[in-house]
């Protein structure tokens, strides 16, 4: 295994909620960044890098400086990471580099959201707004189910077959009481018996919108020997982005984590077997049945097998998400991908609780935007 | 779907001067795309430089009309509430024979959909103007498909 490139020492996240009443973006983003920082055993000003979503509601533009303001930071490293829902993971590796470069110590990335009841429609002017949306193609639903029906046609995939997923979720989710579908389990028939949005993807094969935050803070090696926590150490990462429309990707059934997976396995020295826990990005049940076929885990379009195979809980051989995945924990907009991430770090650190899986060495943590757009992976272990 | 697709209210394009060629003929029930003159690749959407090798030598042309569908999804909750009269529809990623691929409302036909099936161009009137629809190829009884 290769040396650590930096580790995760300090996690923070907000219970998830249907809706926020006049709470701020930026409230949130303090909440968490305080609870991650705590966690850490670091003073606030400490914190010299500061790594952050675009998506900050009210502010569009100079949103590092507005939070850094905030916060009472003066980062001597500050960024907007703008990968969907990579974004969470890309901090990661970011924070790590600009470490290793020598630009700060230790880096907070944060990501949060309000969610209010009337939230303004916002005026786009890009090459979807002005070729898809006139067609009567808006939102991501429509993308994912145009990627799940070319993995039907392309391999015979079923309907059951990605079902299997969403209701996999569901149980690991009845594990985590933070999870809004926590005492709502659904099976493979609830999943199918789900209304159609737009074939063929039901319902509860689409996460839930939900007001939360999640934070971690990264910081060197030797830095993290002196803090409270078991460090989790970064030991491999990878990214690419190829896309942002679904009519313009360059492949449907496979995506750019194929190659940003293999550089973290690379970098690692480790494979996709060897992962103790497998936390991937579950915007939509087609999004990890993609990953599972692009980690190598099986053959392309063999991910129902591999399914039917393998117990996803946090007893079986391959632990699938055990927060629940974003299908049962709720989607807090950008920081539903760092969901996965804080889920990693409690399972490595032995901090999972009833959920604790038993051999807790590596685990791969995955991150996409857009329409399996923008990929991040990581490898994380156990210190 | 039984309504008048052309009284729906739903969003218009976001012309530019770059595209608006594109939007031009489509009012025609034309469909003009843009191809390289120093690599030879057809290119959708419309760009001001051609994304193979960044020449800025490209030239509208009238796309044959001919297309493959690489996947479809019939919508029953529309991401825009103007769509919400025409529910369920379809919307598909057509490959067209010049090679770039595109999204469109794919008109229904007398045949279930199929990913592989072959369309043809169908300018249809949607919201106040006309679109490069496309529908499938219907074959008569001596034809079939390759
Ligand atoms: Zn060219």
């Amino acid at each position: 295994m290769s040396r650590s490139k930096g580790a995760i020492v300090g996690i923070g996240e907000l219970k998830p909620q249907r809706l926020t009443s006049g709470v701020t973006t930026l409230e949130m983003i303090a909440e968490v960044s305080r609870l991650a920082v705590r966690d850490a055993g670091l003073e606030p000003a400490a914190i010299d890098g500061l790594l952050v979503g675009p998506q900050v509601g009210e502010t569009p533009q100079h949103v590092p400086a507005t939070i850094a303001e905030y916060l009472g930071l003066a980062p001597t490293m500050a960024d907007v990471v703008d990968l969907g829902g990579a974004s969470g993971a890309g901090m990661v590796w970011r924070a790590a580099a600009a470490i290793e470069a020598g630009m700060c110590e230790a880096v907070l990335c944060v990501l949060a959201n309000n969610r209010e009841e009337a939230a303004p429609r916002s005026p786009n002017r890009n090459p979807i707004r002005e070729f898809d949306v006139p067609f009567g193609a808006s939102g991501a639903n429509i993308s994912y189910a145009l990627l799940m029906q070319a993995h039907m046609a392309e391999y015979g995939s079923t309907a059951r077959d990605f079902a299997m997923i969403a209701a996999a979720a569901r149980a690991n989710a009845q594990l985590n009481p933070d999870a809004i579908f926590c005492g709502k389990p659904a099976d493979v028939e609830a999943v199918l018996a789900s209304p159609m949005i737009a074939s063929p993807l039901h319902l509860l094969e689409i996460v839930m919108p939900v007001a939360g935050g999640e934070a971690v803070v990264v910081t060197s090696a030797e830095r993290a020997r002196s803090l409270p926590k078991a460090p989790v150490h970064l030991l491999g990462a990878g990214e690419k982005v190829t896309h942002r429309a679904v009519s313009q990707a360059p492949h449907l059934t496979s995506g750019p984590l194929k190659s940003a997976m293999a550089r973290a396995f690379a970098q690692s020295g480790t494979q996709a077997g060897e992962m103790d826990l497998l936390s991937l990005y579950d915007c939509y049940t087609i999004m990890v049945a993609t990953t599972i076929e692009d980690a190598g885990l099986c053959a392309p379009g063999q991910f129902g097998a591999w399914l039917n195979d393998h117990d996803l809980s946090h007893k079986g051989a391959k632990p699938l998400n055990t927060h629940g995945g974003q299908l049962g924990f709720g989607q807090p907009d950008l920081a539903g991908g760092m969901t996965h991430v804080v889920d990693a770090v409690r399972q490595l650190r032995g901090d999972a609780g009833e959920r604790q899986i038993g051999k807790a060495g590596l685990a791969l943590v995955t991150g996409n935007g857009a329409t399996m757009s923008e990929a991040t992976a990581l490898v994380l272990g156990a210190a | 779907m039984s309504i008048d697709l052309n009284t729906l209210k739903t969003p218009g394009p976001t012309i530019t001067a770059l595209t608006k060629p594109f939007w031009d003929a489509a009012a025609e029930g034309r469909l003009t795309i843009q191809r390289c003159k120093d690599c030879s690749t057809a290119v959708f959407y419309p760009r001001p430089i051609c994304p193979y090798c960044w020449s800025k030598r490209l030239a509208w042309h009238d796309a044959s009309g001919k297309g493959r569908l690489k996947s479809f999804s019939e919508v029953h909750k529309p991401g825009n509430p103007g769509w919400l009269p025409a529910a369920p529809y379809v919307v598909g990623l057509v490959e067209l024979a010049e090679g770039p691929t595109m999204l469109s409302f794919i008109l229904p036909g007398t045949r279930s959909l199929q990913v592989g099936a072959m369309l043809r161009l169908a300018p249809t009137a949607i919201g106040g103007r006309v679109l490069p629809a496309f529908k499938q190829v219907e074959f008569g009884p001596e034809e079939k498909p390759k």
